[in-house]
């Protein structure tokens, strides 16, 4: 009984992540938001993706969106938390993937 | 809303519909200072005294990353934390694992000579390896920020050291009081 649980349960898991890894990886990454600029952080650890995207929203004209991907598991909270503290800049959207971490940041003044 | 005594005659006192109009008023300046974000216009100011490896990292990873939410900061290097500013020394920071508990190494061996160096590389090494940012690139990236870096003029001289030896943008010729002053009308004031 225990062994057909588990390969219920499995299958399902398995199916959990195909539908992840189809519906993240394509159709979430390119999301709903116009991407005015791609900031790629992948390997940097913190205050850096912090640091960098708030260059990077310097660059911007207001009200466009820039897309920020990390690897850094802290950038979730970090960026959250300096959006929130920060004028002129507003956290639209936190994605969470295989140890990527894609955040969208529309600037506002 | 005058700040007269109380003790003038019942015509000047104001009526309600005046008293609920001030209200709204202060409501909606309160709304609006709540809204007001933490950063622009708010003040950072911090003491570095430490230039050992590991303590050049809080002051200058507080300081950009305050810049970074638009935050004001000056950084006040003082004693070691002039190490930190110094061209040269800067790239050379050590840790020593004598008399620090937290490190692995027993003090016995920590004080053997060359035991330093070899600390200083472990740490070198890890940092190298989680793609830590180095103290180097910490403190360009701080410039880039904006974040203002001062030289106490005390400790200059204590040390002798060559003012012409820090960065090009440190500010030096300060001291204790333009330190005070700073952190008086700083938000947030810190020490390290």
């Amino acid at each position: 009984m225990w062994s057909s649980y588990t390969l219920i349960g499995r299958t399902n898991f398995d199916r959990l992540i195909i539908v992840d890894q189809l519906f993240f990886s394509s159709i979430t990454m390119s999301s709903d938001f116009d991407i005015a600029k791609t900031l790629d952080c992948k390997g940097e650890s913190c205050p850096m993706p912090v640091i960098k995207s708030r260059s990077a929203v310097d660059d911007l004209n207001s009200g466009e969106v820039l897309e920020m991907i990390s690897t850094d598991s802290g950038s979730i909270s970090d960026i959250n938390g300096w959006a929130k503290g920060t004028a002129g800049v507003e956290l639209l959207e936190q994605e969470e993937g295989d140890d990527l971490y894609v955040h969208y940041i529309r600037k506002t003044s | 809303m005058s700040t007269d005594t109380p003790a003038t005659s019942n015509n000047d006192a104001p009526s309600r519909a005046e008293l609920a109009a001030r209200i709204g008023e202060l409501e909606e300046e309160l709304a609006s200072l709540k809204d007001d974000k933490t950063s622009d216009g708010n003040k950072m100011s911090i003491i570095a005294t430490k230039g050992t490896l590991d303590m050049a990292y809080p002051p200058l990873i507080l300081a950009s990353t305050a810049a970074a939410f638009g935050y004001d900061v000056t950084v006040f290097h003082t004693f070691w934390g002039l190490d930190i500013l110094h061209e040269e020394h800067s790239k050379d920071l050590k840790l020593s694992s004598v008399g620090n508990p937290n490190m692995p190494v027993p003090n016995v061996f920590g004080v053997l000579p060359g035991m330093d160096k070899i600390t200083t590389s472990m740490m070198e090494r890890r940092i190298s390896d989680n793609d830590t940012a180095t103290i180097e690139q910490l403190i360009e990236t701080s410039l880039e920020m904006g974040v203002n870096f001062q030289a106490c003029q005390m400790t200059i001289e204590l040390m002798d050291y060559d003012e012409d030896a820090f960065f090009d943008d440190v500010e030096t010729g300060v001291g204790a009081a333009t330190a005070v002053e700073d952190m008086a009308n700083a938000d947030i004031q810190l020490l390290i």
